[in-house]
């Protein structure tokens, strides 16, 4: 966004154009002589008109374009597509029968030829009041020429003119009847713009009771106004109506998107907790509380935090400063800042790791992957050893990992682990091409030499003997292998 | 020519100085804007003089709502004019329309407001009246049909539009997006769909790191490195640009290298050049050559920086996924590929891209799949998201297998949207756009025009909305007679989006020998499953004001 908004900016300062200057006297000659030069320049924009179509275009150079926008405000709508003539005949190959078509109806038709061309005329001023005028006398129109309160229109006539843009006053509707009549004409007319205007009219006007009942025989006009209570955030007019439509869950939704404004924490929390009860889907219900949960969390370890920090007294605090708040942050974020700075602490603790864990049943593959980024950022190997050990029922230790091992070795790797301990997890990869990749890729020898001796592959095991250093302890360990005549080759 | 001292971008606080007396503000109607422009007026000093005037000119119509915004503000009464600046279709390219309203899909879906539907049918009836009416309207969704009756409607009550004017379409097709939501779902691959996919095109103008673009001359030692993004404009006005822009990324390559040994071959010339008049040949020629030879560099460049991403590991995942999906293998599973890039945070909307797809892919997730997922991506991006992830469900791109009846195969093998055997350097069919995925949307254009919808009713059943078709009489005078060997112009007018792979879809059916039909498009955006998405999640930053 920010990106395209610099866009722009470049593009118009990069514009530079003639004042436009009008004479601060507002008298007739002054007035006379200003139509005069717009009329002039109008035959200067018809004139070179051919010319110019090339840069006018909004696909072609942007220079032009808002010059050209000017104009085609000056003209009428009906022009608005004229300036197909300058894109289309280019590059489209397969493209030629349209510019022909079209290039009888350049703009300096539209101006000149206007009588003779009478079906344009009536089209132009169907489609739009702006019609057929020229752009600077137009700018000189008298305020109250705006003020268009003529008292008779029927609905119908009002919608119209509304659709127009005309500014129509909508307050000598009085009676309930009158003013859904103007409602149903707007519905039909499709243009949300007016069916919104006379909603707003009507919200005004009428008691909440009947507007809503009223909607809801008349769906389309309820989706505007909802859509209109949203945008313009009428929060409690919204819910108002989302409980008499017994509409519940958006009613839940919408009350919950509220927090997001909620600036204050305590407020927030607050608010969310407030929350919990309202009608929402039973999986997003436990979703809610879960976020009120976190955020309750959240805030206790934060005041405990800061202080630890500021007291200077703990080392984990001096040796890695906090970069932000943990307010607000996800779930998983959580976990791995509390796997980072409280890792060890019993589970009876709000901010120990086990303790989320349980209390937002996280799975054990999330878990073990954050730990593990934890953990291996700290360069504390000793956990990351303790995580992935279990113990059975007759004392042995075996390593397991529900993530799978390659995935361990490549997290340890992204954190800069020694190739000793990356070793250890690359020799657990069940799968022999994945184990032999990842430690030919990391320089795990020693993994590469005994899974090739496994292997009784004497071929590659021979190969890699130059990829070792000379006179390294692992060339002597392939040399001894080599030499060991117990082993049956395969090759 | 119209003495306008100075253009500026619209952003709150203080409106630069200028010596003018008028300043008019042109935006589209949206709320947000006229905040920022109350700013802007209320900061205005009062104090100064000559006081400058302001006014207001909507895109494309003026807003009662706006207006009734900018009056509870107090500001209403300091603009002394408030007009229209009557824009529908905006034209991008040589066949390419688009109305650039953003929020299209979000606000007839989500909100159910379809005064962009309006706006389109304006447009419809502007395009119309330039160049005739379009005898046959065939059109599948709700919105197509609304738009048709506004149509309808509005030829009616203006009985003065029976124009005289020789028609150009002959058909027009309303196709609304979300007959396909499969499609901007999956990662387009031809060239000009992977520079917006990896860049983003904002009106046909992209931009792109500039590492590659630096000018390679010796001496200079790469110590000025420009820092400013590259900023290209992309449409078919470039000669090469216009023959690369709808292949298969794949097929870029030889295209490139092939046109960079003509292009040398032709500087070589010059020393065969002899005689005067050849030498003056050679010289006139030249501008054309160097506007080729940039051209192509740049071509390069771009083409490089986007194999650098296509040939990564996770490009390749991704796609490999996005493709199982769509030719339906494991769609009803939760998928390890998804779960791991939720475990490192790839980003939240390429999250969501996938497992829509997996989603329409498989006509709705099994409710344990979606609890799923939608548990891991609250636990792992917010619970905020909550809102998002309904917004998804409401507009159908996220929904649990309900009637327990999966139609996707169906549809998938009867439309012929997965084709193994695809051809991407000399496609013979539009399914090359996506590799292997024919999109939906397309191939149902492909159908009308040969053999007919007859011929799919049922499919046609199974998708949402209505399908139908509609005739507006023409002036016997009107009416085409057409030569042997004519071509049919269809008008393809998609409600709610366009991806630029179904336009190249679309310009390739036109390009077919035998196809018998060209095609003109007409959106109300641009868009990419990234962009689509983004539009229909929640605003989680609190509004500036």
């Amino acid at each position: 966004m920010s990106r395209a908004r610099a866009d722009e900016e470049e593009y118009w300062h990069s514009s530079k154009f003639r004042a436009f200057t009008f004479d601060d006297e507002d008298d007739e000659l002054s007035q006379l002589k200003e139509t005069k030069r717009a009329v002039n320049s109008l035959r200067d924009i018809v004139d070179d008109d051919d010319d110019d179509l090339e840069k006018v275009s909004w696909s072609g150079e942007p220079v032009g374009s808002i010059s050209w926008s000017i104009r085609e405000t000056a003209s009428s709508s009906t022009t608005s597509l004229e300036s197909r003539d300058s894109s289309l005949p280019k590059g489209s190959s397969s493209y030629t029968a349209l510019p022909k078509q079209a290039s009888s109806y350049s703009l300096s038709n539209l101006f000149k030829g206007r009588n003779k061309l009478p079906s344009f005329q009536s089209l132009s001023d169907a489609l739009s009041d702006t019609g057929v005028k020229n752009y600077a006398p137009e700018l000189r129109r008298p305020k109250a020429e705006y003020k268009d309160y003529s008292s008779d229109w029927s609905p119908k006539d009002t919608v119209r003119r509304m659709q127009r843009g005309k500014v129509c006053s909508l307050e000598r509707f009085r009676s309930l009847q009158d003013k859904l009549v103007l409602l149903d004409e707007a519905v039909a007319g499709n243009d949300g713009n007016v069916i919104t205007a006379v909603l707003i009219f009507l919200k005004r006007t009428l008691r909440k009771e009947f507007l809503f009942r009223e909607l809801v025989v008349r769906q389309v006009a309820l989706c505007h106004l909802i859509h209109f209570l949203k945008e313009t955030g009428e929060q409690k007019f919204l819910l108002d109506l989302l409980r008499f439509l017994d509409r519940t869950e958006e009613f839940a939704l919408s009350q919950y998107r509220e927090h997001l404004s909620i600036q204050d924490v305590e407020k927030r929390r607050e608010f969310l907790k407030g929350c919990i009860g309202l009608p929402f889907s039973a999986e997003d219900t436990a979703h809610v509380q879960d976020h009120y949960t976190l955020l309750e969390r959240q805030i206790i370890i934060e005041s405990s935090d800061r202080r630890l920090e500021k007291e200077g007294g703990s080392e984990i605090f001096r040796k890695y400063p906090r970069k932000a708040s943990i307010l607000n942050m996800p779930l998983v974020t959580t976990l791995y800042y509390s796997c980072f700075y409280h890792y060890t602490e019993a589970e009876g603790t709000y901010s120990s790791p086990t303790n989320l864990k349980k209390t937002f049943k996280i799975p054990d593959k999330q878990y073990v992957l954050t730990a593990l980024a934890a953990r291996a950022k700290l360069r504390a190997w000793n956990d990351v050893d303790a995580l992935f050990t279990t113990k059975n029922w007759l004392g042995y230790t075996k390593k397991k990992a529900p993530i799978g091992f390659h995935r361990v070795v490549e997290i340890l790797q992204r954190n800069n682990a020694p190739v000793q301990v990356l070793q250890e997890y690359v020799r657990l990869v069940e799968d022999v091409e994945t184990r032999l990749n990842l430690a030919t890729k990391y320089k795990c020898h020693d993994v590469v030499i005994d899974t090739y001796r496994d292997l009784k592959d004497r071929i590659q095991l021979t190969a890699y003997r130059c990829k070792v250093e000379r006179g390294s302890a692992e060339e002597e360990k392939i040399d001894s292998i080599l030499n060991n005549m117990q082993i049956r080759w395969k090759n | 020519e119209h003495e306008v001292e100075k253009m500026f971008t619209l952003k709150p606080g203080r409106l630069p100085q200028a010596d003018v007396k008028n300043i008019i503000f042109f935006v589209r109607p949206k709320l947000e804007l006229m905040d920022i422009i109350t700013d802007n007026v209320l900061r205005e000093d009062r104090g100064r003089a000559p006081q400058r005037d302001f006014h207001i000119l909507f895109v494309p119509r003026r807003s009662l709502l706006c207006e009734q915004w900018l009056k509870e503000q107090g500001v209403l009464g300091s603009f002394i004019h408030r007009e229209q600046y009557s824009l529908d279709l905006i034209p991008f390219d040589g066949d390419l329309l688009s109305m650039e309203a953003e929020s299209a899909f979000k606000e007839c879906y989500l909100e159910s407001d379809q005064t962009s539907l309006y706006h389109a049918a304006k447009g419809l009836m502007t395009l119309q009246a330039l160049y005739g009416t379009i005898p046959q309207i065939f059109g599948k969704g709700e919105c197509a049909r609304h738009v048709a009756n506004m149509m309808i409607r509005m030829k009616r009550e203006f009985p003065g539009s029976q124009n005289s004017v020789f028609p150009v379409f002959d058909t027009l097709l309303l196709l609304d997006r979300n007959v396909d939501l499969l499609t901007p779902l999956a990662t387009q691959l031809t060239y000009e769909g992977l520079i917006d996919e990896i860049y983003g095109i904002q009106n046909t103008y992209v931009k792109l790191p500039p590492e590659k673009f630096a000018p390679k001359k010796q001496g200079e030692g790469g110590k000025d490195l420009p820092t400013e993004p590259k900023k290209l404009q992309l449409n078919s006005a470039e000669e090469l640009y216009a023959e690369i822009r709808d292949k298969n990324f794949n097929a870029v390559g030889s295209v490139l290298s092939k046109k960079a040994k003509i292009i040398s071959a032709a500087f070589e010339e010059r020393h065969h050049a002899k005689t005067v008049g050849e030498i003056k040949q050679f010289v006139s020629q030249l501008p054309h050559m160097q506007a080729a030879r940039s051209s192509l560099a740049n071509h390069t460049s771009i083409a490089e920086l986007i194999k650098d991403i296509t040939t990564s590991e996770d490009f390749f995942d991704n796609l490999t996924v996005e493709q199982e999906f769509m030719s339906g293998i494991d769609t009803d599973k939760v998928n390890n590929y998804i779960e791991d890039c939720i475990a490192q945070k790839h980003p939240l909307i390429k999250i969501l891209r996938l497992v829509c797809l997996q989603s329409v892919c498989n006509s709705g997730l099994k409710q344990k799949v979606l609890d799923h997922y939608k548990k891991e991506i609250l636990q792992t991006y917010g619970y905020e998201h909550i809102l998002t992830l309904n917004n998804l469900e409401k507009a159908g791109l996220l929904k649990s297998q309900t009637s327990g009846r999966n139609n996707y195969p169906t549809i998938r093998k009867t439309l012929r949207l997965w084709m193994d055997d695809v051809n991407e350097q000399n496609p013979n069919d539009i399914s090359y756009v996506y590799s292997g995925y024919a999109p939906l949307s397309v191939r149902l254009a492909q159908l009308l025009a040969r053999p007919g919808w007859r011929s799919i009713e049922e499919v046609l059943k199974m998708l949402p909305g209505p399908h139908f078709e509609e005739r507006q009489q023409l002036p016997t005078g009107l009416q085409k007679k057409r030569q042997h060997g004519e071509n049919r112009v269809t008008l393809v007018f998609f409600l709610g989006g366009v991806t630029y792979a179904e336009i190249a879809a679309l310009r390739f059916l036109s390009q077919m020998e035998d196809g018998g039909t060209e095609y003109v498009i007409a959106t109300t955006k641009l868009i990419n499953g990234t962009s689509w998405i983004k539009s229909l999640m929640e605003k989680l930053e609190p509004a500036p004001f």
